[in-house]
């Protein structure tokens, strides 16, 4: 009891200092930086500029129908006479709140399910088993045929694609924590009395975080792209709210004559995903120490 | 060889009876009425209940789940109310020019990607393998359609150089077939190039480290046979792997991609149903790509055995 007691005072002081050498890590990492960096600017510029500057985004203008980028509309306006610059910051934030939104929801079940599926390899077949049947289908099909039984909702989406990411966390999650299953400290600490619990959360956790905010942050960048995909062919996001995919959807009509429609909102988007995925290979190089050297 | 193929399509089986479960599940577990939704908002309530009966939603849970999954292993993917039509026929019609573009894709990322990624790991670390890097982040972050979108704006308004759209059955014009793909196929092809190329450059890091590498280079073996003969051909089950676990995305990229250039496939398909509200359709449509996706991953793993008599042996 007391040697277990002694491992727990260890502890913290380890702990800091392997944060620290991240931390460091991440400041040396210029991809981790520029990419983190600018999809803090992408964020904050989508979520205030329309509300410091009070834009609307929804009012129909029939005598502003698509105009081309001027002055005081620079990314021009659509079919309706909506403004696209707006339009591209209230996407915007559409699109990173439903990414955000499936990147923590299916994080923090695919941590678990990825945990427990290392730790108890009988539980760990059946849903490794249950994560390839779902990872057989693809994300957009999965997604709207859920749509089509729970209701055409952003909710809805952000529920169908946290289930269809939360096999890749696990996978994941599942395979660096049998990694660490094999390390003496483990064994260790098994002979030393302590619960799967205390082994799993207070350990183990410390060793997998890593690859999984790498896998966390691609999810955050492929949930954007199939929420994309789903609003471009009509089965995500509902109309008229404002999102990166709707309005490529309402510029296909017109990309011989309105290009501003389709290159502005894509550019966006591309933009976006980019940024994260630069940030997440920066993140990779940090947290996987072959690669820092 | 036979027994190992035996294993394989054994171990596709628990993976299979999942993919049903789960389509079921989808379907009859929603809070809502699933022959309500079939019969549509206008529906009135005989109707309701004919198509409920139809349905076999009067059976027990289990039951139905036994005769969805029989009907599926049968080929029977389910019944369109909407069309009036079974699904399976309906979607099997549509398959050809998804499969076409997804195909045409395929190579055109094979036959970019894979120099690339050898590229990269003979220059690895050099200016030329960061190029790279860069150029899969990139690719990887341009969503296909959007590709499709780009590429009709640039080669189509701009230099007036491809069909904006449409597709051409080969029996009535082959030139015309390859010349209405190559868009479409540039579009699908974007996501594989990022995959392909990345994991082609780190698989020849890897071998390019091994011992034979050295002996071969020792010997005074020139650099492309090094490459080529030696090193590539070990580092093809990690390509082909990621091949075939792409391939779902591969056919979801080609959906979305058909609806840009209006080519009559599976995509074209899928769309008409969210506009026809026949989830009976996308739901048939969303199983039979999973059971492609479950063959293809078959024929890697025979592939792989193919390839490397290792595999082959280990598995007796």
């Amino acid at each position: 009891m007391t040697e277990a007691t002694a491992v727990t005072h260890n502890k913290p002081a380890k702990t800091r200092r392997g944060s620290n050498s991240w931390w460091n890590a991440v400041l040396s990492s210029p991809s981790t930086m520029i990419g983190g960096g600018l999809l803090l600017l992408i964020a904050l510029a989508c979520v205030l500029v329309p509300w410091l500057g009070n834009m609307d985004g929804y009012t129909t203008n029939t005598s502003a129908m698509l105009l081309s980028p001027s002055a005081g509309h620079p990314m021009g306006t659509d079919n309706v006479g909506r403004d696209t610059f707006t339009r591209v910051l209230l996407g915007g934030k559409a699109s990173l709140t439903v990414g955000i939104s499936v990147a923590a929801i299916s994080g923090v079940i695919g941590f678990v399910v990825g945990l427990y599926a290392a730790y108890y390899p009988k539980i760990g077949y059946l849903l490794m088993r249950i994560c390839d049947g779902l990872m057989a289908f693809p994300a957009i099909l999965f997604a709207i045929v859920f749509i089509g039984s729970f209701g055409q909702s952003t909710r809805s989406v952000v529920l169908a694609l946290s289930i269809v990411f939360v096999p890749m966390v696990a996978r994941v999650v599942r395979s660096a924590t049998m990694t660490n299953m094999n390390e003496n400290y483990v064994q260790v600490l098994v002979n030393l009395g302590s619960g799967s619990f205390r082994i799993l959360w207070k350990n183990i956790v410390l060793n997998v975080i890593g690859a999984w905010i790498v896998e966390v942050t691609f999810v955050f960048a492929d949930a954007i792209l199939v929420e994309a995909a789903m609003s471009f062919i009509g089965a995500g996001i509902p109309q008229p709210q404002a999102s990166w995919g709707n309005m490529l959807y309402d510029s296909r009509t017109y990309i011989y004559s309105a290009w501003w429609m389709t290159v502005f909102p894509g550019v966006a988007l591309a933009l976006t995903v980019f940024v994260i995925n630069m940030f997440g290979d920066g993140l990779r190089e940090v947290f996987d120490p072959k690669r820092r050297r | 060889m036979g027994r190992y193929v035996m294993k394989r399509l054994l171990s596709a089986v628990p993976v299979l009876m999942i993919v049903g479960i789960i389509a079921f599940a989808l379907s009859h577990l929603s809070g809502g009425d699933p022959a309500r939704v079939v019969a549509g908002n206008d529906a009135t309530t005989e109707q309701v209940e004919a198509i409920r009966e139809q349905m076999g939603l009067n059976a027990s849970l289990p039951n139905q789940l036994w005769t969805w999954f029989v009907n599926m292993l049968h080929g029977d993917l389910g019944y369109s109310y909407i069309l009036n039509e079974k699904v399976t026929p309906t979607i099997l019609s549509h398959v050809f020019p998804t499969l076409s573009v997804a195909l045409f894709g395929e190579l055109i990322a094979l036959a970019i990607a894979i120099p690339l990624g050898v590229l990269a790991a003979d220059k690895h670390g050099r200016l030329a393998d960061k190029i790279v890097l860069a150029f899969a982040t990139l690719t990887t972050s341009l969503p296909s359609f959007l590709a499709g979108l780009l590429l009709m704006i640039l080669f189509v308004l701009q230099l007036k150089l491809l069909p904006a759209s449409g597709f051409v059955y080969p029996s009535d014009d082959f030139a015309g077939y390859i010349t209405h793909l190559i868009l479409p196929a540039v579009s699908v092809a974007t996501l594989q190039i990022a995959l392909i190329s990345r994991m082609s450059r780190s698989s020849m890091i890897d071998a390019l480290g091994s011992d034979y590498i050295r002996t071969a280079a020792a010997k005074g073996l020139p650099r492309s046979k090094q490459l080529w003969g030696h090193a590539f051909k070990n580092s093809s089950i990690p390509i082909l792997t990621i091949v075939g676990q792409s391939f779902g995305e591969l056919i979801a990229g080609a959906i979305v991609v058909e609806t840009v250039f209006n080519v009559p496939g599976i995509g074209q398909l899928v769309v008409n149903s969210i506009l026809r509200r026949d989830y009976q359709m996308i739901q048939g449509i969303m199983i039979f790509v999973a059971l492609v996706f479950i063959i293809v991953n078959l024929i890697t793993d025979v592939l792989y055995a193919v390839i490397d008599p290792r595999i082959r042996e280990r598995s007796f």
